[in-house]
């Protein structure tokens, strides 16, 4: 049965005091499923997947409005544990990001975070992840070289593995292949989708084509506004909105 | 990318101005090792190299010089005015760049460089004036009280709190480092990309966590280049510590006791040396002094050039 | 203390840590210019200003010769440094950009900035204070140069590095020579720079001590002959500080109080600038 994972309601949100960036945003996440995020430059959607995992909460004077439902609790209210919350939803951002450490000790720094020290543990639950995100076979030899001397198509997908590692059970992507050559994007894109099954994915993305690949559900946003949100084919075939169908024929943005 | 028009005279004439100009620096270099090789010439050919060195006299009536106990001095100092200074520093590096809200960032930056500004020689009056009777009325008479049993550690604290002393001088040295290596730290914090931290914020890190395990492992080229760099300033600080170190020619482990180091030896007697040996070993001085220095701000060039190189990819 | 809590906690303490230490640099910045400022203007009278130097113990003396010799010191050094620095930077952006000399010549130059400032006195001693046979206020000012050329070297090189290059084309594009064009575009637009280098530079050797003690010494007399000793405020501090009167230590801290305040300043005019430029 498809159950909603997140279900955000009524979302307003105000950069740096008066910036209202998000506008009375209401959509619904299917659990198991990956959901796109699509819209012209400076329309939001990026700022909206920032709200997910409470990225905002990092500068100051940012305000949030409204409830986003993550399996029924609302994690916008100021009783949630936000470290708590940043386990349970992961990140991977467009430039690939490794931590100046080596392959090994890069996956395993939020499971060394959580807890887990046993050598063994660290050891099998690092080498699950590379295989996730099919890393493993080409940096199995060299575990301990540093993050640094891996390709960019690479270090991206160390990066999802360390997202992975934890576990978590929403994976956002902030258009993690725009810095990438097409053959990593293909790499990317085959292994966002192949995790669905287990995790529940949002991807921000410019590239139209990339969004109707990959997803499910597709939300269309501009200028801080969800103009539309449903199935991607029907989003891409017969859009409602005129907006929507002026922007997928390349109208504009 | 550089172009000499060479058809047109003008440039000629300067580009050659400049170019002239730019090589004084290598000129200054040269040359003061040329001279200061040269006047030490005398000192060197009746002391040696190792000899001088390592030698603990310093006797103008005998006419026997010897480094050692200034060495130890410079030494001495500079190592413990960094071992107090450095952790301050950091800590005010992290402050800056991950606690302070936005609007006192700025004030607090313009704070360090004043007080990196502030001129040596006012550092050492006020430490003349003002600290040196703090330490001899207090803190040395307490840190003498407190360390009376404490085997080995006693040693560093015996004798007469008079507040002119090791102590009080790399305490005056520490405070001028300060604001140097804070300034350098910050810099090297701020090359840290957001999106790195992001990254592990995002996998749950609470903040002193980032700072820890991202941040300074990502910074320590520059950090470590600013800390070799405030040793460089350090070893050839003159007026701050002359006020309050005594100039006494000796090796003590007592922390509480006068000494003496290469720069406030030359300041006290250079402009007093009577006799061609005394100021050709002061001389001699002069020049292990500047070979020290140039080697360790080298060093710390290096490290610095290092980094920058890694963060502009 | 479940994990949560001890990560939270270690947290706080390792950043109260921190805070604590920004205060304790703070709290030394505040001290020590408070003292100046204290002690500073109670000696601030206009004797000060308007007097010589009196016999040893004897009270009412000035520091007028020490002020008028401060300056003529380091406009020397300025007339002498700045042009030999800026000239040297403008070679090492313009003409030699990229090329490996430019690289060593940068890099020897910053760690000239930070040579010990004594070593430079005996230097000069040696080639200008032994042939001339006695100290010159000339002999002060080279050595002061020597510590200024270096900084300001460094500060033009990166200010006219931070001249578009697209500036110098349009400028060849319109067929001017290389040195029209760094004379009347680059300079004009790296020109806030490089002066707030300038003042910087100022501020930094106007508070030298090391280098003038055995190249300018000092004089108890009004004078302005450059080719004999020469007061200056920061040797004559030296000095009195060192002193066994209470009328010298008062007359310290107010050349004390006057040399920071200059020194200050100089150095938040130069900042301000470079914040309202490049902002």
């Amino acid at each position: 049965m498809d159950q909603l994972k997140i279900e955000v309601k009524k979302l307003n949100f105000h950069y740096a005091g008066n910036i209202h960036a998000l506008k009375n945003i209401s959509l619904p996440i299917h659990q198991d499923s990956v959901t796109a995020l699509i819209g012209p430059s400076g329309c939001g959607k990026t700022t909206l997947l920032r709200c997910f995992n409470r990225m905002h909460d990092l500068y100051p004077k940012n305000r949030y409005e409204g409830e986003i439902l993550l399996d029924g609790d609302n994690i916008l209210s100021n009783d949630i544990d936000v470290i708590g919350l940043r386990s349970r939803v992961g990140m991977v951002f467009q430039k690939p990001t490794p931590f100046p450490m080596s392959i090994f000790d890069n996956i395993a720094y939020g499971l060394k975070l959580k807890g887990v020290t046993k050598k063994s543990e660290l050891s099998e639950m690092v080498e699950r992840a590379l295989k996730h995100s099919a890393l493993w076979d080409e940096v199995k030899d060299k575990l301990h070289a540093s993050a640094y001397e891996l390709s960019g198509g690479q270090q991206q997908r160390l990066v999802i593995a360390r997202a992975l590692a934890v576990k978590p059970e929403v994976l956002l992507f902030d258009e993690p292949t725009s810095a990438l050559d097409p053959i990593s994007t293909a790499k990317i894109e085959e292994l966002a989708m192949s995790l669905k099954e287990e995790v529940t994915i949002i991807i921000v993305t410019h590239n139209m084509q990339q969004a109707a690949r990959m997803s499910d559900w597709t939300g269309f946003l501009m200028l801080g506004e969800l103009i539309e949100f449903g199935r991607t084919d029907k989003i891409f075939t017969a859009p409602s909105e005129k907006l929507t169908e002026e922007y997928i024929t390349g109208r504009f943005g | 990318m550089a172009m000499t028009s060479k058809k047109n005279p003008v440039d000629l004439i300067f580009s050659s101005i400049t170019a002239i100009a730019s090589f004084s620096v290598i000129l200054f270099i040269i040359g003061i090792l040329y001279v200061l090789i040269s006047e030490s010439s005398p000192a060197i050919g009746k002391f040696g190299i190792a000899k001088f060195l390592a030698s603990t006299d310093w006797d103008p009536v005998k006419e026997s010089f010897g480094a050692l106990t200034n060495i130890y001095g410079t030494l001495v100092t500079t190592v413990l005015s960094l071992v107090i200074a450095i952790p301050v520093a950091i800590g005010i590096a992290i402050f800056v760049t991950e606690i302070a809200p936005n609007f006192l960032k700025g004030p607090i930056g313009v704070a360090i460089e004043l007080l990196a500004a502030i001129p040596s020689i006012i550092y050492g009056m006020w430490g003349l004036f003002t600290l040196s009777p703090i330490m001899s009325t207090y803190v040395e008479p307490f840190l003498k009280k407190i360390t009376a049993g404490v085997p080995f550690i006693n040693i560093l604290f015996q004798g007469t709190p008079m507040g002119i002393d090791i102590l009080t001088a790399s305490t005056i040295l520490s405070i001028m480092i300060i604001p140097f290596t804070a300034s350098i730290s910050r810099d090297a914090f701020n090359l840290t990309p957001a999106v790195v931290k992001e990254s592990a914020y995002a996998l749950g890190a609470t903040q002193w966590e980032v700072v820890k395990n991202i941040v300074i492992p990502y910074s320590k080229l520059g950090v470590f280049g600013g800390v070799v760099l405030s040793l460089g300033r350090a070893l050839g600080e003159t007026m701050a510590v002359a006020f309050v170190l005594g100039n006494n020619h000796r090796i003590t482990t007592s922390l509480l006791d006068a000494a003496a180091t290469i720069t406030v030896t030359l300041a006290n007697e250079f402009a007093e040396a009577d006799k061609d040996i005394y100021l050709s070993s002061l001389f001699y001085l002069a020049l292990v002094l500047f070979v020290l220095s140039f080697i360790t701000l080298a060093i710390a060039k290096f490290f610095l050039l290092r980094a920058e190189r890694k963060y502009s990819r | 203390m479940t994990r949560e809590q001890k990560r939270k906690t270690e947290g706080f303490i390792a950043l109260l840590l921190s805070t604590l230490a920004a205060f304790v640099g703070l709290f030394w910045l505040v001290f020590i210019l408070g003292d100046v400022l204290v002690h500073g203007i109670s000696a601030l009278k206009p004797g000060l200003f308007l007097n010589d130097p009196t016999p040893p113990g004897i009270v009412g003396g000035g520091l007028r010769n020490a002020f008028v010799g401060q300056l003529l010191i380091t406009i020397a050094a300025t007339l002498i440094g700045v042009p030999v620095g800026v000239l040297g930077g403008t070679f090492l952006a313009e003409y030699a950009r990229g090329r490996n000399i430019a690289r060593l010549i940068s890099v020897l130059s910053d760690i000239m900035v930070s040579v010990p400032s004594i070593v430079i006195g005996t230097f000069i001693y040696a080639i200008l204070v032994k042939p001339m046979g006695h100290f010159s206020g000339w002999a002060g000012a080279v050595a002061l140069a020597i510590i200024m050329i270096p900084v300001v070297l460094r500060t033009t090189e990166d200010m006219l590095t931070l001249v578009p290059w697209t500036l110098r084309e349009a400028a060849f594009a319109l067929g001017a020579p290389y040195y029209k064009v760094i004379i009347q575009v680059v300079y004009r637009g790296a020109a806030t720079g490089i002066l707030t280098g300038i003042l910087l530079s100022i501020a930094r050797v106007a508070g030298e001590t090391a280098p003038l003690l055995f190249t300018s010494f000092n004089n108890s007399f009004f004078s302005m002959d450059m080719q004999r000793p020469v007061a200056s405020l920061t040797v004559t501090i030296f000095q009195y500080a060192m002193g066994p009167y209470d009328d010298w230590h008062a007359q310290a801290w107010a050349a004390a109080f006057v040399i920071t305040l200059f020194i200050l300043l100089l150095t938040i005019a130069g900042r301000l600038i470079i914040k309202w430029r490049y902002k």
